[in-house]
């Protein structure tokens, strides 16, 4: 075998079936930029490394493969981190391929040098730097295994421009074998039958899912457990998709910014069951209040999950889907007709609502945004406001097409992930909704989204400000504004034409429907600017130390 | 060459993984590394032995020296000092060989601590060569686990007020400041 | 608010504690971006006697504060939420590690109870910053807080200057301490700075250049850093010996000085690269050995004795061994010399063979086809007397800059040096402007380093910072492309820009900045004199030779001797 390190880690591209890489080319990764040229994988380079991560993460969460990218050594390297560190907290299996400086150099603070494997550990699962390019394939096969198997993950592999280049005779290992890496699928029987039981007999359950259900593959089998016991299901953030909120036991979303009747259901239930959840404290809200009757079930891929945040009565150790599987079997049908009256009436009791603002209700413009795609688009969001009116007003039917960050809140995501999200499906409508602040981190990527010909739709709610930093300022400082307000702010539909791209503007109601329209149909990248007024909130709002039910609504 | 370097260093979280991350990041190969709290509270002295030429250990030192929380660093490696490891070894014993066990265990100087069935627990204590001789005497029985501390050490003779030494310097620096 | 006037038993919030040490330690501009986690300080910053300059994206806060405290020679600060807010700000603070730039980053993080626990935007910052400060903090007791504001200014200010992280828990900020007075006392026993040179070295050192035929000064970074500019002139003027800087010493010796030589490294100049190679005494001064700089080490300065003079000594027989090693601070070490050396010295026949190296190969480039990059640095440098504060970016663009905007004093030119990060010319110049409101401020750069940044014109549109950025356009990765074409076939593989780059022009004006595009020689001259007259912020986008080389270059892992020059 006459190739070089480079042409290992290609050939081991190919045969994980990676035939998309993200990236932006540097003086130590050019030896893995030359044999990439004579590959078949497709490389869309991007405008900053971070955009190469945040888009090789959005191409994962939509095909549910492994996304890859590929930076150079030093500001290349430290460009992406904030890209691993989004992709890490919301388990999205991603491999990262530095280029180093050569290995007689390492720790001699050279030319564009930086230590990655020690800034990046604690923000990847797995890291490696080569330093003999016989260990280079096994180091990629195991990084494509620990990047997708269990709880999914970035992994990164530092590649010095000196093993690059060396000849490499290894050959790429058939199996993986890492004595310290095991992850346990096949869910415990004796759990998994006290979990049934426990559920069948519950009066008042709450199936609660999230992200590690999209992950697993689990939603048909979740729609099936759900059915049977005739139990709502609640879903965080990351879970969104999950379980089609089109379907009578939704409930959307729960926690801070839950769906109020969600939040009130889940202090009243008496089983549970999280799936594939981290009861992170953007969902429990005060954990001493947090669904007071209930016993607690929780299973998670991940041991370190359960009883991190709150008490578990029941701990189960699996894939969501493997556990479902055999777990379906054992649970008994019901038929619930309390329960299920009762969260009826908090439906009524709690809906939700807007709040005060403007002439162009952001809410309002999502809710027409759903209806015209029929739950069905693919939305990438940004961090912020938008991303909270997104998450309740859309109404997601489809697992993998709610793609945000979720648990490391990374503005500036939602534009580059759904770069990654339309090259992986190239026949679908990609929205990405954004917000000024956030679209302005990675706004030069219009320009790579130009050159790839790609018809994604940027909805961007201007509101002249830093709005949900505003809102908690308006809540918690007496309203003293602290540098929220962007007064400096771009023309966003000048800065879209510019790249070639087109731009649209909506400023009163009337136009939203016209513009939507017109932005679904030219098969262009549009960018469709919303100017909305800076007063609005996102409600309901758990204050910091309440309970789920203790929700700040809005006072009309 | 092997070096043995006695490093105090502020007791606080995360000084142990600065010292472990230089060492990754430069790309020097700790031996071992022992650290545990000293006579000061406030102080931890660790001991790392570490592998290279002189140039690589005249770089380490210096790096480890730039670090905040490293109050004070000395290469022993010339000077007359005591250096200890202890070790911990499960080894089979069948009753018919225990007898030939405990006359190893009595030529080293070293302890059985704990009985099993068909297993001891030794525990010795001694420089490098020492553990090294044990740990091959006891092997034909069948080693089943092990455990080492690491070097631990320190300079011979009257020499070693480092501490109070350096709590006056420290006020020195804050007079500075 | 207690700030400022405090009474020996006042209780002070953790955010205002913060406030009033930076106000204590003199700080008067600091960048940030806000977020959940640092909203408490945010809400303290209101009304506080601190202007504080929102940027876009923290990237370009923590490259302002840098441009900020290299134009000043003050510590730059910057402010950033917990989780993404601080991951973007690696980047930065890395290349405030490399290039020595003293920074205090204050960071958000989630509340002393949920670290750990992976809660929403929490990320390990001290463990992932480690490698890349000078030192970090994470603060676990308001009644540290004022404690470690003070020894994080002193750690980043101090020795060889350096950024400091600190951490800060949200309820930190919002519980209260008693301050005594500020500063506190530090306490940091492990933490000593040697400045003054041994006087036993610096008599040898001394020694050496007395006896020396072909000695040969060699500037760095520290020079600036420790103000030792006039100092490094005597001591040239005095004992007639020529001077070579690296990039970061660009500034620290006159650019116009019969005794300048020229930058020396992998795009210096001929005569510098020579020179270093038939020196019998290299006098390195606040400098790294960098392998930028050596090239292929073996034969670096192969005929000479090194004297090292650096505040680090772990940067001392690091890549090259020193004969006679100085740790201290420059301008100490230089007086020290100046002080062991009263009797002048001539060198003229090895001035002579440098003024021939100088002759015989000059920098050059072929001024009689196409817009040539190399003149619109010149152009520009005629237009601003060489008077103005200079950024640049990464790339091509970067090394013509050093190569043909000579400059005459320190801090006037300012570059990601060890890093080589893209996208720091823009926010370094806002950062660069702000220091000297009165300067005239041009960031040099190219289409992919200023893509990465290019959301800070919003920033420097909305204070009005009168920022020159004069953008060479070739619609390359130029770096990249001409690596590609030396070394890699002339496989261009992915550093083409053009098809997907934007209108520059209408990108400016979309921010309402000014802008004018230069495609023919005949409008250059013009569209600069109207950026430099205009009186706020202009851009000026100059389509270049697409495929003109940076040249000389000695490639990666060559001798200096060996370049190449080109045509």
């Amino acid at each position: 075998m006459k190739r070089t390190g480079a042409q290992a880690v290609i050939e081991a591209l190919l045969q994980e079936g990676a035939d998309l890489v993200f990236g932006y080319p540097g003086g130590a990764v050019l030896p893995l930029y030359h044999a990439l040229a004579d590959s078949p994988i497709k490389h869309v380079l991007v405008r900053h490394e971070q955009n190469a991560v945040h888009a090789a993460s959005g191409y994962a969460r939509t095909s549910g493969r492994v996304g890859v990218c590929f930076a150079t050594s030093g500001p290349g390297a430290t460009n992406l981190v904030t890209g691993i560190a989004t992709a890490y907290m919301d388990s999205v299996p991603v491999v990262i391929f530095t280029g180093q400086v050569p290995t007689s150099m390492v720790g001699t603070d050279a030319f564009q040098e930086v230590d990655v494997t020690g800034i990046t550990m604690p923000i990847t699962k797995h890291n490696y730097l080569v330093k003999d390019v016989a260990e280079l394939p096994r180091i990629v096969k195991e990084a494509f295994h620990i990047a997708r198997t269990g709880r999914p993950g970035p992994v990164l592999i530092d590649l010095p421009r000196d093993v690059a280049q060396a000849p490499c005779e290894a050959p790429i290992p058939e199996q993986v074998e890492i004595r310290g890496y095991k992850p346990t699928y096949k869910g415990h029987a004796g759990q998994i039958r006290a979990l049934a039981k426990m559920l069948s007999e519950a009066e008042r359950p709450l199936i609660f899912v999230g992200g590690g259900v999209v992950a697993s593959g689990a939603e048909e089998l979740l729609v099936r457990l759900a059915e049977t016991l005739q139990a709502p299901v609640a879903t965080t953030l990351a879970g969104l998709g999950a379980f089609p909120e089109d379907h009578p036991l939704s409930l959307g979303m729960v926690g801070l910014h839950g769906k109020p009747y969600a939040n009130h259901a889940f202090m009243e239930c008496d089983v549970l069951f999280g799936l594939g959840v981290r009861f992170d404290d953007r969902v429990t809200g005060a954990l001493d209040k947090f669904a007071p009757q209930a016993k607690i079930a929780h299973v998670d891929i991940d041991p370190a999950e359960i009883g991190k945040n709150v008490r578990v009565d029941l701990p189960l150790v699996g894939d969501a889907r493997t556990v479902l599987e055999d777990l379906l079997p054992l649970v008994q049908p019901g038929k619930r007709e309390a329960w299920l009256k009762r969260l009826q009436e908090l439906r009524e009791a709690y809906p939700l609502t807007y709040g005060r603002g403007g002439d162009v209700r952001p809410q309002w413009v999502i809710q027409r945004l759903g209806e015209m795609t029929r739950g069905r688009a693919i939305i990438t969001t940004d961090v912020g406001q938008h991303q909270m009116w997104a998450a309740l007003f859309y109404g997601f039917t489809k697992p993998r097409t709610f793609i945000s960050s979720c648990g490391l809140g990374t503005m500036g995501y939602g534009f580059p992930a759904a770069i990654g999200a339309q090259l992986a499906r190239p026949d679908a409508m990609v929205w990405a909704i954004t917000g000024d602040g956030s679209f302005q981190m990675s706004m030069p990527e219009l320009g790579t989204a130009v050159e790839q010909n790609l018809p994604i739709k940027i909805l961007l709610f201007n509101n002249q400000s830093l709005a949900m930093v505003r809102q908690l300022q308006h809540f918690y400082y007496e309203g003293k504004y602290t540098a929220v307000r962007f007064s400096g702010n771009p023309d966003f539909v000048g800065l879209a034409r510019c790249y070639g791209a087109e731009g649209l503007r909506i400023t009163k109601q009337e136009e939203v429907i016209p513009v939507l329209e017109e932005a679904m149909q030219n098969g262009r990248l549009t960018l469709i600017e919303c100017l909305i007024s800076e007063e609005e909130m996102v409600y309901p709002m758990v204050p910091a130390g309440a309970g789920l039910n203790e929700m700040i609504l809005p006072e009309d | 060459m092997k070096h043995t370097l006695a490093v105090l260093v502020e007791n606080k979280p995360g000084v142990l993984t600065r010292v472990a991350g230089l060492f990754a990041r430069r790309g020097y190969n700790i031996e071992s590394l022992a650290v545990g709290p000293t006579e000061n509270p406030s102080v931890s002295r660790m001991t790392i032995v570490v592998e290279g030429d002189d140039h690589t250990i005249e770089q380490v030192c210096k790096q480890l020296h730039k670090l905040i929380d490293v109050i004070k660093l000395s290469d022993i490696t010339q000077d007359p000092h005591v250096g200890r490891e202890l070790v911990l070894i499960k080894v089979n014993a069948e009753p018919h060989v225990r007898g030939e066990i405990m006359q190893i265990v009595e030529v080293f100087r070293a302890r059985i601590v704990d009985i099993a069935r068909d297993s001891l627990i030794v525990e010795a204590t001694g420089d490098e060569d020492k553990i090294n001789a044990i740990e091959a005497a006891l092997r034909p029985f069948g080693i089943r686990e092990l455990a080492r501390t690491g070097k631990i050490a320190l300079v011979r003779g009257s020499r070693g007020k480092v501490l109070e030494a350096d709590l006056s310097e420290q006020e020195n620096v804050s007079q500075t400041g | 608010m207690a700030i400022g006037d405090c009474g020996a038993k006042s209780k002070l919030t953790g955010s205002q504690i913060i406030i009033k040490a930076l106000q204590e330690e003199g700080v008067d501009t600091v960048f940030g971006y806000p977020g959940g986690a640092v909203l408490p300080l945010y809400d303290e910053l209101y009304g506080a006697k601190i202007r504080h300059i929102l940027t876009r994206h923290e990237q370009g806060a923590v490259h302002a504060a840098d441009g900020y405290a290299r134009v000043s020679g003050r510590p730059g600060v910057c402010i950033a939420t917990s989780g993404p807010g601080a991951t973007n700000l690696i980047t930065g603070i890395t290349n405030a590690f490399m290039d020595s730039v003293p920074l205090v980053v204050l960071t958000g993080q989630v509340g002393v109870g949920m670290i750990g626990r992976d809660s929403f935007q929490e990320a390990d910052i001290t463990g992932i910053t480690m490698p890349i400060t000078k030192h970090n903090f994470l603060v676990r007791d308001v009644n540290e807080l004022a404690g470690i504001m003070h020894e994080a200014f002193y750690i980043a200010t101090t020795g060889r200057p350096g950024p400091v992280v600190v951490d800060i828990p949200k309820d930190i900020t919002t519980q209260t301490a008693v301050v005594e007075r500020y500063p506190p006392p530090l306490n940091l026993r492990g933490y000593r700075v040697c400045r003054e040179p041994h006087p036993l070295q610096i008599l040898q050192a001394a020694r050496s250049i007395a006896r020396a035929e072909r000695p040969l000064l060699f500037a760095g970074g520290g020079v600036i850093t420790s103000g030792a500019h006039e100092e490094l002139k005597a001591l040239a003027e005095k004992q007639d010996i020529p001077v070579i800087i690296t990039m970061m010493g660009k500034g620290a010796f006159p650019e116009d000085h019969p005794l300048f030589v020229g930058m020396v490294g992998m795009h210096g100049t001929v005569a510098a690269n020579y020179a270093v190679g038939e020196c019998d005494l290299l006098i390195g001064i606040g400098v790294r050995f960098d392998d930028r700089v050596t090239g292929k080490l073996d034969k670096f300065a192969s005929k000479a004795r090194i004297i090292h003079i650096d505040i680090d000594a772990a940067e001392i027989g690091k890549n090259v061994p020193a004969h006679i090693p100085i740790v201290g601070d420059a301008r100490l070490a230089l007086r020290a010399l100046l002080d062991n050396l009263p009797r002048p010295a001539v060198h003229p026949d090895w001035r002579a063979r440098i003024r021939a190296w100088q002759e015989e190969h000059p920098l050059h480039y072929d001024r009689n086809c196409g817009l040539k990059p190399q003149w619109v640095i010149e152009e520009l440098h005629r237009l601003t007397g060489g008077e103005a504060i200079v950024s640049t970016d990464v790339g091509q663009h970067q090394m013509w800059a050093v190569q043909y905007y000579p400059v005459k004093r320190p801090r006037s030119f300012i570059s990601s040096g060890g890093l080589g990060a893209m996208g720091f010319g823009v926010p370094a110049a806002m950062g660069a402007q702000l220091a000297r409101p009165e300067a005239t401020v041009v960031a040099i750069t190219g289409d992919g380093s200023f893509q990465m940044n290019s959301q800070e014109l919003a920033t420097i549109s909305f204070y009005r910072l009168p920022v020159k950025i004069i953008l060479l356009d070739n619609g390359y990765l130029g770096m990249v492309r001409q690596w590609q074409e030396f070394f890699f076939d002339r496989r261009y593989s992915y550093s083409d820009l053009a098809a997907g780059n934007p209108d520059f022009v209408k990108l400016a004006e979309a921010y309402g900045v000014p802008a004018v595009r230069v495609t023919e020689v005949s409008q250059l001259t013009e569209a600069l004199e109207t950026a430099l007259e205009h009186k706020g912020p202009f851009l000026v986008d100059v389509k270049v030779d697409r495929e003109e080389n940076v040249l000389p270059m000695v490639p990666p892992g060559a001798h200096l001797r060996e370049m190449i020059v080109g045509g």
